[in-house]
This record gives C-alpha cells, structure tokens and sequence, in this order.
C-alpha cells in the first residue's frame, strides 16, 4: 500500500463531482424556471424559490466544486510530491464528512433551516462538521506535503494550500454564532460589522474556494493535457503571491453605497481594480501555455475545456474589477447583470476547468480510454452555447432592469414602476433558463459517457515512480 | 504616530515584501531551478 498512490478518495470524490454536479445545476435550472413562470412552485413552500435557491448555490459551490477540489488536490499532491497520502484513514473521513454535510444541506435548507448568511447559509451543528472535515484535509494535505520526496513544493500545490487555509479561517470568524436551539443561531456579529464580516467571507469564498483551488487544478491539467510545461513558471509563482496579497482586501465592493465608511468601500473598490493584474496574469500564464501547440485545441476537446474556461477567467476577472467602480456598481448591483458575471466565473471557468480535469482524471483512474470523444465535443459545444445564452440574456436583463430603475420625470417621479421592470424581465428569464438547460444536458452526457468509460473496470492501483533529477 | 501612520507603514513594508519576492523569483540565478520545477507535473507519469 506505501508504495502505491491512494487513488480510492480521488475517485470517490471524482464520482461525486459528477453526481452534485447535476443535482446542483437540475436545481439552478429549477429556480430559473420558477423566475420565467412563478407557478412552477406549487405552493409547496421547500419548492418556493428562496428555499431552493441555497440548496442550488450551496450543492454547485461546495458539493460540486468542492468534491472537485477534493478530488483535483489529493491526485495533485501525490502525484506532484511522489507519496501517498499521509493518512488514508482521515482522506476517508474527509470524504464520508464532507458529503454528510452536503446531505444535511439538502435536507436543512428547503426545510427553510438557515442562518440567512449569503453562502454560509448552514446552521451551527453542520458549521462545526465542516470545521472538523476540514482540520482533517488540511492534515492530510500538509502531511503529504511534509513527508514529500522532492524538494520543490509545485505551484499548484501552494494554490490548494492557500485555499485550504484561509477558507478554514474565512468559514470559523464568519460562522461564529450563538445557538438558541439545535437548529437556529444568531451570528455574533451585528449591523454593519456584520455585513463587513460576511462579505469579507463571501467574496474571498469567490477569492479561494473558486479561484484559488482551481488555478491549482489549472497549473497541474493544463501542462498535463497540454503536455508541456506551464508558459512562465515564474509567472506562476508571483500570481501566487500577488493573488495572495491583494484578494482578501477586495470584499467591500459587495457593500457600495451602504453603511460601510466610505473609505472602506473605496480600498474594496481599488483592491478590486488592483486583482485585474494577477488575474490576467494567471490566465495569460495559462493559455500560452499552448503557445507552439495551438493545433491541439482542433483535436483535445479536453484541451478545449480547460483552454475556454482560462478565456472565461479572463472576462469575468476583467468584468469584476469594472463592476467593483463605483460609478459601474451604482448601475450593476442588485441586477441580473451580477447574475450574469457571478454564471460567466461559475459555469465558464469553474465548471468547465472541473469538467476538463474530470475528464482527465476519471478515465486514468479506472485505467481505461475515454468511450466517446465525440460525446466530450458534443458537450463542449453545448455548454459553450449554454454558458453564452446565460451570461449574455442576463447582461442585457442587468443593464435594462438597471436603467428602468433610475429612469425619472423632469419632476423627479420613476418612470417605471418596480413591476414593470420584473415584466420586461421575462424574455430573458426564459432565456437564462434555455442556457441552464442546454449547461445541464452536457453535464448528463458527460455521465454518460463516463458510465461508458468507467462501468466494470478495475480500480487503478499505480505505483509512485520515483522522483526525477534534481527535483 | 497615529494607528493610520502605523497602518500605512505595515502597507509599505508588505509592499517591498511583495517586490522582494518578485525579484528573489526572477533573478537569474534561479532561472534553471525554475525552468525544472515547471517541468514535475511532466515527470510524474506512470501510465
């Protein structure tokens, strides 16, 4: 067993990317029907829209996403550091804890059992499961690293270490509660200092736990599909910190034109502004990573993944900083253009970076080729077209619902009331709802075809080669 | 001196840490070193 890698959690978590994948986005798909034609609710109240919509954010986010992490990072830090993973028996924990806390999510939010804390939405009990699981990544994580056969730790793993970290203290200081039951808590904080706290924690869980852990999963399956090394390893290593530095600065720029001092709201403002360089940065370090081999994106559909969702960083990292002005955000917030740009990092770069290092990792996994490349382009063209349909009805829908809004009479009375602007609304939220849907159906193809792929074969046991040169 | 001039002079001295990484990591010296810890994800296969 010490002598080969622990490659059991990475496909448990590998399976379950998939699984929550599409039970997360079944949901969103849901709840923007529920937007096109309210009804669709049923009067059943754990059908209404604001009990699904948390279930919806939270399964994309932490079940899907994080079981891609998961995933993503044991396989890296293995393979990358030449050992197995210090403790197999806590990698199991880590994967039976975490998907009890997705299951007492799903069944705690749509009986309307939440803290009301945007993204943090689970009650005490599930926050300290949470916390426990974990401790026990981060203690599997840094022990492989610890106990490393080369000496380089690769940029990809300080990727996932930082986002081990500080989600860990983003998750412990924005959770801290006073429980009054076993199921209602009320959060320490109060007023504005709460508003504060919980965007410092929503926006760098955008910052760390989808943006850090996938440039992790981006520095290593990008080079490996590519099979060439990343364009600037340097780059690498001062996105790292530049990211690191500047990020968790950025969250005040959730709170324009509220009760946060003014001057906290413009360091949020310039922090945001700021990120655009480590951003572009990354991404460019990513894409030329193909320089000299453009050729493969015509016939890598894998390839194609992770290479559109680095252009889908890239415009949502230029899209966020201009919608952090003050000036842009006195338009943007409280629209669907923030639905948009949130589905263009969502769905363009999460989702498609994951499901290019699924379609890496699974087939190795079980050591077979993949049943159907054609399918794997099938699903690319559907989710682009997707992805596209979305973000672009919503960047229309934002800006309309933004200037109905301020619209005003030479007497200073609104143009338009508030419900004529939800009614104008209407063609776009079908629209929206057509591109989740078309987003869904390539989720269901790719499990298909990783049925296909994966249905009676043997689990891979591979053994740790030893390590090469002077690394 | 006031918590804003100490808050200000902990912003520059993590500023020339930051500018001090940027050039422990593109000194020459390191340029070989670099180039080969690129190269590990390349070098792990067994399949």
């Amino acid at each position: 067993m010490g002598n080969t890698y622990n490659y059991k959690v990475v496909r448990q978590f590998a399976v379950m990317t998939i699984v929550w994948g599409i039970v997360g986005m079944l949901v969103g798909v849901i709840i923007a029907a529920q937007l096109a034609w309210p009804a669709l609710n049923f009067d059943i109240p754990w059908l209404t829209y604001g009990r699904l919509r948390p279930l919806h954010t939270n399964a994309v986010i932490f079940a899907f996403g994080g079981c891609a992490l998961f995933a993503t990072s044991y396989y890296v830090v293995q393979r990358t550091c030449h050992v197995r993973l210090c403790d197999d028996r806590l990698a199991a924990f880590t994967f039976w804890g975490w998907q009890a806390v997705i299951l007492a999510a799903a069944v705690t939010l749509p009986l309307g059992i939440t803290t009301s804390k945007e993204y943090a939405e689970l009650e005490w009990p599930i926050d300290i499961l949470i916390t426990l699981v974990w401790l026990a990544y981060a203690y599997v994580y840094f022990g492989t690293i610890l106990k490393r056969r080369v000496r380089h730790i690769y940029v990809a793993n300080w990727f996932y270490g930082a986002f081990i970290i500080t989600v860990a203290l983003l998750h412990v200081v924005n959770s801290a509660a006073l429980p009054v039951n076993f199921l209602k808590s009320y959060s320490v904080y109060a007023g504005v200092q709460d508003a504060m706290v919980q965007w410092w924690y929503g926006h760098n869980a955008v910052g760390f736990f989808l943006t850090a852990g996938f440039l992790g999963m981006m520095y290593y399956f990008v080079p490996k599909q590519a099979e060439r090394p990343v364009y600037s390893y340097r780059l690498s290593i001062v996105h790292f910190w530049a990211l690191i530095f500047v990020y968790i600065w950025a969250g005040p720029h959730h709170l324009h034109y509220t009760a946060l001092p003014d001057w906290a709201q413009s360091l949020g403002m310039v922090m945001s502004l700021i990120l655009l360089a480590p951003s572009w940065g990354g991404m460019i370090n990513g894409i030329m990573t193909l320089s000299g081999a453009w050729q493969k994106l015509r016939t890598d559909p894998v390839l194609r993944f992770l290479i559109v969702s680095l252009s889908f960083y890239g415009m949502s990292t230029f899209e966020g900083p201009m919608m952090s002005i003050k000036t842009v955000n006195a338009l943007s917030h409280y629209t669907d253009w923030t639905i948009g740009h949130v589905h263009s990092g969502a769905l363009g770069w999460v989702a498609l970076v994951s499901i290019g290092s699924m379609y890496f990792l699974l087939p190795r996994l079980y050591g077979r080729e993949i049943h159907s490349t054609k399918l794997i382009e099938v699903h690319f063209w559907i989710a682009t077209l997707g992805i596209v349909l979305y973000i672009s009805s919503m960047w229309v829908a934002g800006i309309m619902q933004g200037l109905m809004w301020r619209a005003v009479n030479p007497d200073g009375t609104l143009i338009y009331s508030f419900v004529e602007s939800v009614q104008a609304m209407h063609p776009f939220y079908i629209i929206r709802t057509a591109g989740g849907l078309f987003f869904l159906i390539g989720m269901l193809i790719m499990a298909w075809n990783l049925w296909k792929t994966c249905i009676g074969a043997q689990p891979v046991s591979a053994p740790i080669p030893a390590p090469a040169g002077a690394h | 001196m006031d918590i804003g001039a100490w808050h200000g002079l902990w912003s520059l001295l993590i500023l020339g840490l930051f500018i001090g990484i940027v050039a422990w990591v593109w000194s020459g010296r390191r340029k070989d070193y670099y180039e080969q810890a690129g190269r590990i994800p390349l070098q792990d296969d067994d399949e």
